[in-house]
């Protein structure tokens, strides 16, 4: 069989940034109607590489074709015009604007040279219902959690893909499914499908190796910024993958998944009692001992951050009492929540954790710094040895205590987000989504963290997406439905992931 | 992994309570503006209802008195909806009093010649300093600081005196009264009331308007979604250079003489009447329409001060201060609950 022509074509692309080479010589290519995964480990160039293509940066050296033609975009803006559209990293739309707003924004319907802006909202609706959702497109886009935000972005980049001949050669989708739900995931790929069929061709990067697996046809290996090899999905099974990806192979992934659950749970931490919030979540009871992990499990918006940031005081709760270690705590602002030893790791790394702007290792030592109170600094070598540790713990990558955060990968600035939480020693430590957008390896790395963090005696409250994640780790598992906590069940050997399941589905556990 | 159940409905993710939803609804700040002018007005009706404070003129005196700081301040609107600033407002007015009545007095060119030229003067230079904000990746707050002393400089390089301005056609337009049953609007208040209108419906219904609260709301990914977001800026301030020459032309209308010295400080009455008028400052959120309303608590304000006769002017500048700080403190705690 002949292979048509690459639809997109990169050959030796060099991109530098000041002290990293993030691209030396990469060579890409993108046939239509096909899915395409672009797979490496944290910091290896993914993003760059489509950041590159679109023009956001500049290349250092190399050939972009689209079609046949040499190109080399300006912008964002001129790259769309030639028919590739992008759903990057981060969620990157406007907060302020509506919904719909910000999925027609830049191509309106217009009448009479006026936006039509009944046609707008109906044609928005119509579009996020094909994805499944069900919201009101009128409401400013910041009314959402984040995984509505990703979802109409990617609705955005689809609209122009299919929508009124915009003629979208490639789309491409940097981590779209990394704050999705199995429900919303089966959608888009679906839509994926569907496009692929339609001759689009499709970029997609992502760190669930088993997606790639259920949706791609070809994939691309990026290691440090080189090309590791292009393969067929079909050719090459995970193991093969996983050892291309890190370039050695993995045992520690087996070791997670032998290991048992310490069984010394110590005595009750936190206690709540009939705590709640209207809008929010139903009033529940939870107790948290002392080394206990209680993972929660449910489906997005089914309150599991809702419940979280309750025990936080990010929330106030309008009902019921919080005790932590037998004394009572008002939970009226994350302070109280602070002092009383519990910490917080939001899922949100990009508007409500990190600094852009500050260091490494400013923004490690932030809360640890913050709960010393900013008259006591940290002694130098001590605060250095303690950034260092944590960086190599986490595997941070560059590890230089001195980089800007803004400039480090996805994945690296969630695995600093998750250093500066470590590193005060919490007794309950809040984990929301901690493995989103970071690679298989250090995903493991951090599992293991929490386990060996838990049988120091820290009680964990472990929020994921993923059920395999969570039964492997947590003692006790919340079931969360509509709101409401239904179910607490002690993890065994006889809990499945469809076990949960049904529970989420039927709101009872048998 | 593989079953999947009934799909969320992400709309009552986020059931909100009554109240929550007013507090979150963008039109409030507008909405709040609005009432304080209806309060403030019913208090001076019955104040000095025997002073005539009553009469629909002493209402059309506030667009008439104030349509210069209203064309100013809808061109303001734009640059803090893009998430800007614009310093230069002031100098510009008082560059385009002296430039215009330099040219009509001094060089005798007539008055269809000298409109353009002093627009065409103020968006180019609007368009160069969005050009450098743009392109060199400067604070805006900079750039236009420099704008208003080199606008400034201007004006003493034209004279050093002020230039009164005799010509005919311009005290005949001055004087225009358009009739409004028992009252009347001048010339000056009708083009700010059409530059409202024009504005509105641009912010509103133009792809331009939108570009302009989606750099607001966030430059980088108006950036990244394709929006032209370089344009958008440098659009944004000459719009504004262009609506500050409108404003100085308004204002030699309404004092007729060009002074090195004139509307002073006017950067930041223009700058007030749109953080009164509910937009905020850091951009992407606000309504021109909050701006009318900034501008006419601004000028009731004065004229309640005339009427009250024995108060001094400063009071003011004063009430404006304390207004302007109450209004901030209501955009925090908005931003702040939207956040949650
Ligand atoms: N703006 C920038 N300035 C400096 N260095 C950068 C910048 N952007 C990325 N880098 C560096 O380039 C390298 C590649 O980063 P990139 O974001 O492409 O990784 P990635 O493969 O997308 O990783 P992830 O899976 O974590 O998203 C990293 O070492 C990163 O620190
Ligand atoms: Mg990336």
């Amino acid at each position: 069989m002949a292979e048509p022509r690459p639809v997109l074509e990169m050959t030796g692309i060099v991109k530098e940034f000041p002290g990293v080479r993030a691209l030396s010589g990469v060579d890409f290519r993108l046939f239509p109607g096909e899915i395409h995964a672009l797979l490496g480990e944290n910091g290896a160039g993914k993003s760059t590489l489509i950041k590159v293509l679109t023009g956001v940066h500049t290349l250092d050296g190399g050939s972009i074709t689209l079609s046949g033609r040499p190109v080399r975009f300006a912008g964002p803006a001129q790259a769309q015009q030639a028919g590739i559209s992008t759903v990057y990293q981060e969620v990157n739309l406007c907060p302020n604007l509506s919904v719909a707003e910000n999925i027609f924004i830049g191509r309106e319907p217009t009448r009479f040279g006026r936006i039509d802006w009944k046609r707008l909202r109906r044609e928005a609706a119509g579009l996020v219902d094909r994805l499944g959702l069900d919201i009101d497109v009128t409401a400013p886009l910041s009314s959402y959690p984040l995984a509505v935000q990703q979802l109409v972005a990617i609705v955005r980049s689809v609209g122009t893909a299919d929508g009124e001949g915009a003629g979208t050669k490639v789309l491409v989708l940097d981590e779209p499914t990394s704050s999705l739900d199995r429900g919303e995931v089966l959608e888009l790929f679906a839509l994926m499908r569907r496009l692929r069929d339609e001759g689009v061709a499709i970029l997609f990067v992502s760190h669930f190796l088993d997606q790639i697996y259920e949706v791609c046809d070809r994939m691309t290996v990026l290691r440090n910024g080189t090309l590791v090899g292009e393969h067929m999905v079909r050719d090459l099974d995970q193991v093969g993958l996983v050892q291309l990806m890190i370039g050695k192979a993995l045992g520690q992934l087996d070791e997670l998944h032998e290991h048992q659950l310490h069984a010394d749970v110590g005595e009750p931490l936190l206690e709540a009692e009939g705590v709640g919030r209207a809008g929010g979540i139903e009033p529940f009871d939870l107790e948290i001992k002392k080394g206990e992990v209680i993972g929660l499990a449910g489906l997005l918006g089914s309150g599991r951050t809702e419940l979280a940031r309750l025990l936080f005081g990010a929330d106030q709760p309008d009902s019921g009492k919080v005790t932590v270690g037998g004394k009572e705590v008002a939970m009226s602002a994350p302070n109280d929540a602070i002092g009383a030893g519990v910490a917080f790791c939001s899922e949100n790394r990009k508007t409500e954790g990190l600094i852009p702007d500050l260091t490494v290792r400013e923004n490690i030592i932030l809360a640890l710094q913050a709960a010393r109170g900013w008259t006591r600094p940290i002694p130098t070598a001590q605060r250095d040895e303690l950034v260092a540790k944590y960086i190599a713990a986490l595997d941070i990558r560059p590890a230089n205590p001195e980089a800007r955060v803004g400039q480090l990968s996805g994945g690296n600035q969630q695995k600093v987000l998750l250093a500066r939480w470590l590193i005060t020693r919490p007794q309950l430590l809040i984990l929301d989504e901690p493995t989103r957008g970071i690679d298989i390896g250090a995903k493991a790395e951090i599992q293991k963290l929490v386990v060996s963090l838990s049988e120091e005696g820290m009680a964990v409250l472990y929020i994921a997406a993923e059920l395999e994640e969570v039964l492997r780790l947590s003692h006790t598992i919340g079931v969360l439905r509509d709101r409401k906590l239904v179910a607490r069940i002690a993890n065994g050997p006889e809990i499945t992931p469809t076990r949960i399941l049904e529970t989420i589905a039927s709101g009872e556990h048998q | 992994m593989s079953t999947t159940t009934a799909r969320p409905k992400a709309a009552d993710s986020h059931p909100t309570s009554k109240a929550a939803r007013v507090l979150a609804d963008r039109r409030l700040p507008v909405m709040v503006t609005a009432a304080l002018f209806l309060v403030m007005y019913a208090a001076g009706l019955s104040r000095y209802q025997n002073y005539g404070f009553g009469e629909a003129q002493v209402f059309l005196n506030l667009f008439i008195d104030n349509s210069y700081l209203l064309v100013a301040a809808v061109g303001a609107t734009f640059v803090i909806l893009s998430g800007g600033i614009d310093l230069s407002v002031g100098s510009v007015i008082g560059f385009t009093t002296m430039f215009t009545a330099w040219l009509v007095e001094r060089q005798g060119l007539p008055l269809v010649l000298v409109i353009p030229l002093a627009l065409g003067v103020g968006a180019l230079g609007g368009f160069l300093m969005g050009y450098v904000i743009h392109n060199f990746e400067i604070q805006p707050f900079i750039v236009t600081l420099a704008g208003l002393f080199l606008y400034r400089g201007l004006c003493l390089v034209i004279s050093k005196e002020s230039i009164a301005i005799g010509d005919a056609s311009v005290s005949s337009m001055a004087q225009t009264q358009v009739s409004l049953g028992g009252a009347f609007l001048s010339i000056g208040a009708i083009v700010a009331l059409v530059v409202l209108a024009a504005a509105f419906y641009v912010l509103h219904y133009t792809r331009f308007g939108r570009r302009v609260y989606a750099v607001g709301g966030n430059e980088q990914s108006a950036l990244l979604m394709g929006l032209p977001q370089g344009g958008t800026k440098i659009s944004v301030y000459t719009v504004s250079g262009f609506c500050s020459a409108l404003a100085g032309l308004l204002f030699t209308l309404y004092i007729q003489s060009g002074d090195p010295l004139h509307a002073t400080g006017m950067e930041l009455d223009a700058i007030a009447a749109v953080v009164i008028g509910g937009t905020l400052l850091t951009g992407g959120s606000g309504f021109v329409i909050g701006t009318l309303f900034g501008v006419l608590v601004l000028g009731l304000i004065k004229s309640l001060i005339q009427f009250e006769g024995t108060l001094s002017s400063w009071w003011t500048k004063i009430a404006t201060g304390v207004l302007l700080c109450a209004f901030i403190l209501i955009q925090r705690a908005m931003t702040a609950r939207r956040k949650t």
